[in-house]
């Protein structure tokens, strides 16, 4: 369940800065249909995501479990909202930009707006929708004795580039996806591979334990049953690991290089400093356009609040549509908007690709 | 209602009241218990709600399903006594139960 995110990161390229109307900082539920109600006003939407794809938690925490509060819907799953959502929303073709977290946002001095996404994507926009839910997820930090000592010189929590790995001695940890992907991937170029886990079974997809299992037969790799409870080096170089299976008795691996893969969790991250004025990590907006204490930046959805809110998918939903409205105010300053319905308005079934009645 | 004592990695001890057919995690929530993070709001997706039940209580709190030992992959310092607070319900039997938190959930 857990994506391969982190796998496929090196597929993510860098454009040129893109200008554009809106920027919708996470593709959750809240997210995508914020595209809805962006493009019935004439607004097109750039969307990033730090996932590799959309649905937010609904797609990454429980795309298999039933929802049953989305209004009209007695009972739908997590996966089945987000594929109707982004049906919803395919006659305003939003361009997602997945695998990237906006790292800075700066104020230009013609009102507008510039993102800066962790590798390096440029955004000029003229609003930015922070439909960020509960924050960015980020890989879990195991809590080994030391370990901050060794991140980003010999522990490394993604695969960012595949080259860096090449001639290592590479010890990687966990039972699921991202671990058994990543046993596979670098398997080839290492100079010797070694897969720790507290068990014999594997939450991984069986064909890649199976693929796993087969190269230490061949002889190709190491699989060991175990925790690690102690790291060793200096200067930030790792030298081995101790580890422990139950109530057996402790062993050493030697590695110079360790992958701890223990999933996801969500982080507020860089949004924190964007001086908006957070109160308990969250972004305080009014409950008239949802805008946060910058003009031009709104916030919906989890990441949200105000008296009486509810962290509820159909508050998002509403919160989008009245950002929408103030959102076009300015993106088309020239331009009055009237209030219009999808069954009957001409103009709104053009846009959507449907047939007047 | 049942008695529940969460102990925290550095020693604290709440003891709180449960209701029956209420999750652990819940009553940990309810309770504001530190160390509980239960971000996916227990759908036994994230393993931040990891506790280990006293060895007197494991028979009575029984042993994770296959999805859950599964989840507990992604939890720290997982041992035999292991278990998802999410997935445990709070029963009449349970009257007294201690769960000790683990250092870090995530």
């Amino acid at each position: 369940m857990i994506s391969k995110s982190q796998q496929q990161t090196t597929d993510v390229s860098v454009g040129e800065p893109i200008e554009t109307d809106a920027v919708i900082i996470g593709a959750g539920p809240v997210g995508l249909f914020a595209v809805f109600e962006l493009g019935l006003v004439d607004i097109k939407a750039h969307v990033v995501d730090i996932l590799d794809k959309p649905g937010g938690q609904c797609a990454e925490l429980y795309p298999e479990k039933p929802i049953y509060d989305i209004p009209a819907f007695p009972e739908i799953s997590g996966q089945e909202l987000t594929d109707n959502l982004l049906a919803q929303i395919k006659p305003f073709e939003p361009t997602f930009h997945f695998q990237q977290r906006v790292d800075a946002l700066q104020k230009l001095p013609d009102g507008r707006f510039q993102l800066t996404t962790d590798i390096g994507q440029v955004f000029i926009t003229k609003v930015v929708v922070i439909a960020a839910g509960g924050g960015s997820f980020t890989p879990k930090k195991p809590p080994y004795p030391g370990i901050a000592d060794y991140e980003g010189r010999s522990v490394f929590y993604a695969v960012r580039q595949r080259e860096q790995f090449r001639g290592k001695d590479i010890l990687i940890v966990g039972g699921g996806d991202s671990a058994l992907d990543w046993v596979l991937n670098l398997q080839p170029i290492a100079r010797s591979m070694k897969l720790l886990h507290r068990r014999e079974n594997f939450r991984a997809a069986p064909d890649s334990v199976n693929k796993m299992r087969a190269l230490v037969e061949a002889g190709k790799m190491e699989f060991h049953l175990g925790q690690i409870t102690a790291l060793h080096g200096e200067n930030g170089q790792l030298t081995g690991v101790t580890a422990r299976h139950g109530k057996g008795p402790e062993f050493e691996i030697a590695c110079d290089t360790l992958l701890p893969f223990f999933g996801l969790t969500m982080k507020l991250g860089p949004i924190a400093e964007w001086g908006l004025n957070l109160h308990e990590n969250l972004i305080p907006v009014d409950t008239e356009k949802f805008e946060t204490s910058i003009p031009g930046i709104y916030a919906i959805g989890d990441i949200n609040t105000y008296p009486g809110k509810l962290k509820l998918i159909l508050s998002g939903f509403h919160e989008a549509a009245l950002m929408a409205h103030s959102a076009h105010r300015v993106v088309h300053p020239d331009k009055t908007l009237r209030f219009q319905y999808t069954t009957s308005s001409s103009s709104l079934q053009k846009k959507l690709g449907v047939k007047a009645s | 209602m049942p008695k529940i004592t969460f102990i925290e990695f550095n020693g604290t001890e709440h003891v709180v009241e449960g209701e029956v057919g209420q999750t652990l995690m819940e009553v940990a929530v309810k309770h504001s218990i530190p160390g509980i993070e239960a971000e996916c709001g227990g759908a036994c997706a994230c393993a931040t709600c990891h506790v280990y039940v006293d060895e007197a209580w494991l028979e009575k709190t029984g042993t994770p399903k296959d999805t859950e030992e599964d989840m507990l992959d992604f939890a720290f310092d997982v041992r035999d006594n292991s278990r998802l607070s999410c997935q445990i319900k709070v029963t009449e039997e349970l009257d007294g139960l201690v769960v000790r938190l683990p250092e870090k959930q995530y």
